[in-house]
């Protein structure tokens, strides 16, 4: 049994080995899954700006320019100013790097530590999976904003603290989900043919059940990265996420969508775009993740 | 059957317990409270003995001990509190706004199926054709919006447009009129945000019916049907949809749940008079008491849901009961 | 495209002028609803417990009080008139120690019991002297009463320990609503938080809950002729879109707040002249308070530098576009007959008009003081207007003397724990905002001791200057004491930073008749001489 699975693993392995081409490999998933090849070009975009903001913009992101506020999009400022005369496009470019990281972060260490918790939870089973998923309950039932107000208000506002507060139902939503994956695998008899050869039981969950329960795993990644922007955007809306003059999207739309949606459009419109679009991207990347893993998983 | 549902029920209850902890303290995490709020926080002076004195009333200096077990007792005798903020009791402050949230969080499902049937069932029968990637990237467009943005520009739409045709700028109402009184008033008002939410909404619930429609058509008896020579509209119609819907009907379930009590955002956009609001609400003025009651009726919403979803589920599959 | 916008608004506010002087010479048309929409929460319905005006605005107007700012001429710091008092305000006798005030015999309460006398002493015995458990907010305003009597029906008379300026200023702030006696003997002192019984303009008739209040014309009114509208519903909406919003679609026709400039820049352009906008300076001030228990606080020179490094000048030309702060000033409200003149404050540091003077002698202060380059955190409230806005602003402004300033955005309730009580903070923004402008009150916001003072410090040479401005007999000796009062707690020492006083902006309706802006969002909201003209 054991050897079986591995034989598997390996030959999954030698097929995305397989030697071609990036071009094919790009080709094939155009043809294949447009939306989801749309999707990661947006992503890889955005990944491209966060990492060369230095080299694609000329102005500062933080430093107040009163003489040029709110300055229509023109050929100096091509998508305008914000009220303390900040170049928009710079900002937007910076932001991407706030947004891919809160993005990534939260979405890494969510889905990981839901990894674990979950494989865990439904291997050990019994007592601890009992009160493990009692908390997790309690978890995806709270509020967010009251997690995140606790979290703002004992360790202060930031980037850091913002992802922290994201990351903790996520933890939550991704324990569920692979956990249930998890318990149809442990039923399966190779998990008892492992045990009863005596390996430990850190082998058998990262050999063996881990590997089984990627798929959920990355359709929740997946899914997480553009739901961490738009939980970032909430949560800087309701005054509770990144803080000025930290280049963010969410925190731009915050202070300038509302009070200048009308006499300085491009304040409100810009950042709007950045997050949708980002999310967007992130989305349609997921989904078609999702797509090709596994069409039938039911996973919220 | 019975046994499960017994231990299920009894699975509630740790849950309760388990948010009711967790909302008190949290809460008492968070420095400041209610009466530095309402004397000191409008920037008239500020006398702290009566700053003191407003804590005694609200029995803010006792020990955290007491105070939560004077929370807990409230559920034995059924008697919620009263608000920190405005002295009424608990009870009476969100019976006054749950009429609203209930008739958004319908109208918004509503409009959420209205939205998601038909589209997951065109994008399914139309599997990666143009007319599929069009309706998928329309759904998820929806929740890649920030909600407050798409209110803002719904309501600056509104303006500019109605002045532009008709002269005259006009908004929706920002009062909550009950729809027996005033069933026009009420739905000028409540029908943007449930366009909103429910397109937002809609998002999983397309994808579901998609999902759950094309892995129906690929089972046996549809391809007997096929083989049969039946139409194909009478094949969806009459075989697939029927099994497809069930698991988008709970997706539907779960997400009225949320809208019960998470329409945080929205409700503030549009100002609307809801649960959502009243959350932010005593949140912001540290209103202990009307906070946690709040998080533990979206708890229970979220916990009876879901318990329903769960019987429902076992009832369909005698499997899970044994899982 | 900008300057249209301010040529708009300054148009706007010109027509506004001439449509109030105007208004008067109107008669004034008796009927309708006024809907206006109110930012902030009511919190109970009593006056001497509460300190919002998300209550003075919906409750205000179903009570009277004892005297008030003359509501013709909202904007004078000095007008009062009777409200339910008779005649005029009465000077004091006694050697200042004794008012004796008339009152009038023809109010009465909504419930039919006429007003008298000792209702006016109940309602102040509850303010001044309350029992003990039942919270009376200004009670520290009347520390100077003694005793309060009634010699006859229509007499009340304040003893007071000892003479005080402040006394009237105190007697006529707008939470001081008039209760019935007979209430407070049968239903108590907590009664008034959760029910109304009052003599005002309008009568209450319902209250929905985080939606709105609905009052209606009374007619046995005291001031006769008056209320001219039928009835007035104040909306709740706590999103400044909404509230300008509701304006623009007509679902309100006023705030009465103030909107920051860009509101009144798009409503002026969207309605042209049927909207009118009133602007006035307010009564509130933004300040940065140095935490002098932390260093490198507790020396002078690096609070100077701070307040060196601010550009007032150019802050009140930019920001007064994209938020509601304006004007220079003091620690008096700007205009008032106490407060600096401006060759008077450019003579303070940070107030001087070459910035990049100011700047080097910042930098070498902070040099002096080895803290050139230093990091600090900027305690700030997550409330936009105008407090996130200004922070922003002194962040740059502080960079700009090398300092790496970063900011710590708290909603209120931690914001006050911070100040108050954790007091962990280095530089935090703080306000000091009242209802009636009284210099003499407003400026113990500056002493070391002062309740609302978060600075940590003892100065007792500025309490001295404070103690001989209190006892100084004329308005001149007066003046020149704060002056020297001001030279030390913002220039010398530099305590607290004064950033700028805030601008109030109230953008309303054409049609909304009769109400004057005043110099704070507390006064003039009785709202009997408002009509409408449709």
């Amino acid at each position: 049994m054991v050897t079986t699975s591995e034989i598997q693993v390996e030959s999954d392995f030698e097929e995305l080995s397989e030697k071609r081409t990036w071009y094919d490999i790009a080709g094939n998933l155009i043809r294949k899954q447009p939306l989801g090849a749309a999707g990661g070009a947006i992503v890889l975009v955005m990944i491209f700006m966060a990492i060369f903001a230095d080299y694609l913009t000329v102005y500062s992101a933080v430093d107040n320019n009163l003489e040029f506020m709110l300055v229509p999009p023109d050929d100096k400022f091509l998508l305008g100013t914000d009220q303390f005369g900040r170049d928009l496009l710079t900002r937007i470019i910076y932001g991407a790097r706030t947004a891919l990281f809160v993005g990534f972060a939260a979405a890494l260490i969510g889905s990981v530590a839901g990894l674990v918790l979950g494989v865990a939870s439904a291997y050990f089973g019994g007592t601890f999976d009992l009160i493990f998923q009692r908390i997790m309950d309690v978890v995806m039932a709270f509020p967010l904003i009251i997690l995140a107000l606790a979290v703002v208000s004992t360790l202060g506002t930031g980037t850091i603290n913002v992802i922290i507060a994201i990351t903790i139902p996520f933890i939550a939503r991704c324990a569920r989900v692979v956990r249930s994956n998890a318990l149809a695998i442990r039923e399966i008899p190779y998990v008892d043919a492992a045990r009863a050869m005596g390996f430990s039981d850190s082998r058998i969950i990262l050999r063996h059940m881990v590997p089984n329960v990627m798929a959920p795993f990355l359709i929740m990644l997946t899914a997480f990265l553009g739901q961490a922007i738009l939980l970032e955007a909430s949560l800087s809306y309701l005054g509770m996420g990144v803080q000025e003059p930290t280049p963010a999207w969410g925190l731009m739309l915050q202070g300038g969508a509302e009070e200048f949606a009308e006499s300085a459009p491009w304040v409100a419109i810009w950042p709007g775009v950045a997050i949708s679009l980002a999310v967007f991207g992130f989305n349609l990347f997921g989904d078609s993740v999702r797509d090709t893993l596994d069409p039938k998983l039911r996973t919220r | 059957m019975y046994k499960y549902i017994i231990k299920r029920t009894l699975l509630v209850i740790p849950t309760l317990i388990g948010a009711a902890i967790l909302v008190f303290f949290l809460l008492r995490l968070i420095p400041g409270d209610v009466c530095e709020l309402r004397l000191a926080g409008t920037g008239l002076y500020a006398d702290p003995a009566e700053i003191l004195l407003c804590q005694q009333n609200l029995g803010l200096d006792k020990p955290l001990f007491v105070q939560f077990l004077d929370f807990l007792w409230g559920y034995v005798v059924f008697d919620l509190g009263d608000s920190m903020w405005t002295g009424f009791p608990v009870t009476h402050e969100i019976g006054l706004r749950f009429q609203l949230s209930l008739q958004v969080a319908l109208m918004a499902t509503f409009v959420a199926t209205a939205i998601a049937i038909p589209l997951g069932i065109i994008s399914a029968v139309r599997q990666n054709t143009w007319i599929d990637y069009v309706v998928r990237g329309f759904s998820i467009a929806g929740i890649a919006m920030p909600s407050f943005w798409l209110g803002i520009l719904i309501i600056l739409g509104l303006l500019i447009s109605t002045q532009a045709f008709l002269g005259e700028p006009w908004m929706p109402p920002i009062e909550y009129v009950s729809p027996w009184e005033d069933l026009g008033g009420n739905l000028a008002q409540l029908i943007w945000p449930a366009i909103a939410t429910g397109y937002r909404y809609s998002a999983v619930a397309t994808r579901m019916m998609r999902s759950a429609l094309l892995e129906v058509l690929r089972e046996d008896y549809v391809r007997t049907a096929r083989a049969k020579g039946l139409v194909e509209k009478v094949i969806i119609n009459r075989h697939a949809l029927k099994n497809a819907l069930l698991p988008v009907v709970t997706v539907i379930a779960i997400e009225f749940a949320f809208l019960m009590g998470g329409l945080v955002v929205t409700e503030q956009v549009f100002n609307l008079n809801g649960l959502g609001k009243l959350f932010v609400e005593s949140v912001q003025n540290q209103d202990f008491n009307m906070t946690q009651q709040l998080v533990m009726l979206v708890v229970l919403i979220f916990v009876i849901t879901n318990f329903a979803v769960d019987l429902f589920y076992a009832w369909l599959d005698p499997r899970i009961r044994y899982g | 495209m900008r300057s249209n916008y301010a040529k708009l608004a300054i148009a706007a506010a010109v027509g506004a002028g001439l449509a109030i002087s105007a208004g008067t010479a109107e008669a004034a048309k008796q009927g309708g609803m006024l809907n206006f929409v109110v930012g902030s929460k009511i919190p109970s319905y009593d006056g001497h417990k509460e300190s919002t005006f998300g209550m003075i605005h919906p409750i205000r107007p179903f009570y009277s009080i004892l005297l008030r700012i003359n509501p013709s001429n909202p904007s004078s710091t000095t007008d009062f008139v009777c409200d339910v008092c008779d005649g005029k305000v009465p000077a004091p006798t006694n050697g200042g120690k004794t008012y004796t005030f008339k009152i009038r015999s023809d109010i009465k309460f909504h419930d039919g019991t006429p007003l008298t006398s000792a209702d006016v002493k109940a309602t102040y015995d509850k303010i001044v002297f309350p029992p003990e458990g039942i919270p009376s907010s200004r009670k520290a305003f009347f520390r100077m009463v003694d005793s309060i009597t009634t010699p006859d029906a229509t007499t009340v008379v304040f003893n007071l320990k000892f003479p005080s300026g402040a006394f009237i200023p105190a007697a006529a702030m707008p939470f001081n609503f008039i209760y019935s006696k007979k209430d407070l003997d049968t239903h108590g002192y907590t009664w008034h938080a959760k029910n109304i019984n009052g003599t005002g303009a309008f009568k209450f008739v319902q209250h929905q809950k985080g939606a709105f209040v609905e009052g209606e014309r009374y007619a046995d009114f005291h001031h006769k002729g008056m209320p001219y509208l039928d009835g007035f519903k104040a909306i709740s909406a706590p999103k400044l879109a909404v509230r300008v919003q509701a304006i623009r679609g007509d679902r309100a026709s006023i705030e009465f707040r103030g909107f920051p400039p860009k509101h009144r820049d798009d409503l002026v352009k969207a309605l042209g002249d049927k909207i009118t906008v009133q602007e006035s300076d307010w009564n509130c001030v933004l300040l940065a308070t140095h935490n002098q228990k932390r260093k490198p606080f507790d020396d002078p020179r690096v609070r100077q530098a701070l307040t060196l490094g601010i550009d007032r000048w150019g802050g009140s030309k930019y920001l007064s576009r994209i938020a509601i702060v304006k004007t220079v000033g003091g620690v008096v409200f700007p205009n008032h007959p106490l407060a600096a003149n401006e060759s008077e404050l450019v003579k303070l540091n940070g107030y001087g008009k070459d910035m990049e003077a100011n700047r080097a002698k910042a930098k070498k202060l902070l040099a002096d003081a080895g803290k050139a380059g230093m990091t600090f955190e900027l305690n700030n409230r997550g409330v936009d207007q105008p407090y996130k806005v200004v922070g922003t602003w002194l962040i740059d402004q502080w960079k700009k003397i090398g300092l790496n300033v970063k900011q710590r955005v708290q909603p209120s309730p931690p914001f006050y724990a911070t100040l108050r009580k954790k007091k962990d903070f280095d530089v935090s923004v703080d306000f000091n905002c009242q209802a009636i402008i009284n210099p003499i009150v407003d400026i113990t916001k500056f002493l070391g001791s002062a309740g609302n003072n978060y600075g940590s410090y003892e100065d007792a040479a500025l309490e001295a200057i404070y103690a001989k401005i209190e006892r100084a007999g004329t308005e001149a000796e007066q003046r020149s004491l704060i002056r020297e009062y001001e030279t030390r707690a913002l220039s010398d020492q530099a305590h607290i930073a004064v950033t700028l006083w805030w601008y109030k902006i109230n953008p309303h309706r054409s049609y909304v008749k009769g109400w004057k802006i005043a110099p704070s969002h507390y006064l003039n909201q009785s709202l009997e001489n408002i009509w409408l003209d449709q």
